[in-house]
């Protein structure tokens, strides 16, 4: 079983390997979108980095619930309604969505994922 | 001979054509290639294709090419950016070969790009590309490129996969991309995981045909 800390590391390495960033930029904190640059496309390779660090598979709605935030029932003008947040804690129950809560819009999702999520999701599939 | 540069026509056909394996072949085992508008081909053909999981594809660098001029004068090499480019290629057949080439893929990123020393002239590239993972948006290739024993590059491309929101037009026009497979020898040398050679989807058989009319 791997320690916190080897995860991290591993986790590290695939955000410096494929966002171009240095390790001391990849903090816990760190937010993938605003704090380390990653885009659409990085979230595919920073996906496949981990899988073949870990030996994983990782289902993309797993890690983007895109299907909860496009869901009319779930979302109204704009924001995450409350049933739409339970369904996001049930389907990330590794993510740290109080923030979120406050103002659930949808456009700041993408922000939201931060490099300790990343990490609590990989421990959970090991 | 027939020129590999020449437009196919009926003319091609005219009683000397024969049907194998569901598709058409010349006798002389030389396929006509329609050519359109400048060629972006940076590999010359596949020396091995499984598929899913490996291709590996030759390059021939020669002093007759263009590229090679005006890159950086005097010291004619092959450029680094059209290596990327012909490993962008073998990745990407390969990956599109999966879904019988009706998928469109593009190079998305170059997530690593080492070279260990220049191609030049006379030189034999061995294109190796592994997918080393696959989602519904896109997949992962890892790339090497040798020079016989010599490592010249490693590399990791990302591939995306578009969806219907990038527009439904096919990125190639079914028969000119068989075509151009063939003479790559794609459907020579590839086989299925378990071994067996691979077939020509028959979409692409059936755009040949209506293209020449038959």
């Amino acid at each position: 079983m791997a320690t916190s800390d080897e995860i991290f590391q591993k986790v590290q390495a695939a955000l410096v390997d494929a966002l171009g960033v240095e390790d001391d930029e990849v903090t816990p904190e760190a937010t993938m979108v605003g704090d380390l640059g990653a885009e659409s496309i990085d979230f595919l390779d920073i996906v496949f980095k981990l899988e073949k660090a870990f030996g994983i598979s990782i289902p993309r709605e797993e890690l983007f619930p895109d299907d909860i935030l496009t869901n009319a029932s779930y979302v109204k003008d704009g924001k995450v309604t409350s049933e739409g947040i339970n369904e996001l804690k049930k389907r990330l129950p590794w993510a740290n969505l109080s923030n979120f809560e406050q103002n659930p819009r949808v456009q700041d999702f993408g922000n939201l994922l931060t490099v300790d999520d990343l990490c609590r999701y990989v421990a959970g599939k090991l | 001979m027939q020129r590999a540069s020449s437009a196919l026509t009926r003319e091609h056909l005219n009683g000397s054509a024969c049907r194998r394996n569901g598709g058409l072949r010349f006798p002389n085992g030389i396929w006509p290639l329609k050519v359109f508008g400048m060629r972006w081909f940076w590999i010359d053909r596949f020396e091995k294709f499984v598929s899913g999981v490996e291709a590996v594809s030759i390059k021939n660098v020669t002093l007759s090419e263009e590229p090679l001029d005006d890159y950086l004068p005097g010291i004619p090499h092959y450029p680094h950016s059209l290596i990327i480019e012909g490993m962008a290629q073998t990745g990407g057949l390969l990956l599109s070969e999966i879904e019988q080439f009706q998928q469109r893929v593009v190079l998305a990123k170059v997530t690593k790009a080492e070279f260990f020393s220049i191609a030049e002239p006379g030189d034999q590239l061995r294109l190796t590309a592994k997918l080393i993972g696959r989602q519904p948006e896109g997949a992962f290739i890892e790339g090497t490129v040798d020079v016989g024993p010599k490592r010249l590059a490693e590399l990791e491309l990302t591939f995306a996969i578009l969806d219907e929101s990038f527009g439904k037009e096919p990125f190639f026009v079914p028969c000119d991309l068989l075509r151009i497979l063939r003479a790559m020898k794609m459907f020579e040398v590839g086989v299925t995981q378990t071994g067996e050679p691979i077939q020509i989807p028959p979409h692409m058989l059936a755009a040949e045909l209506a293209d020449l009319n038959l």
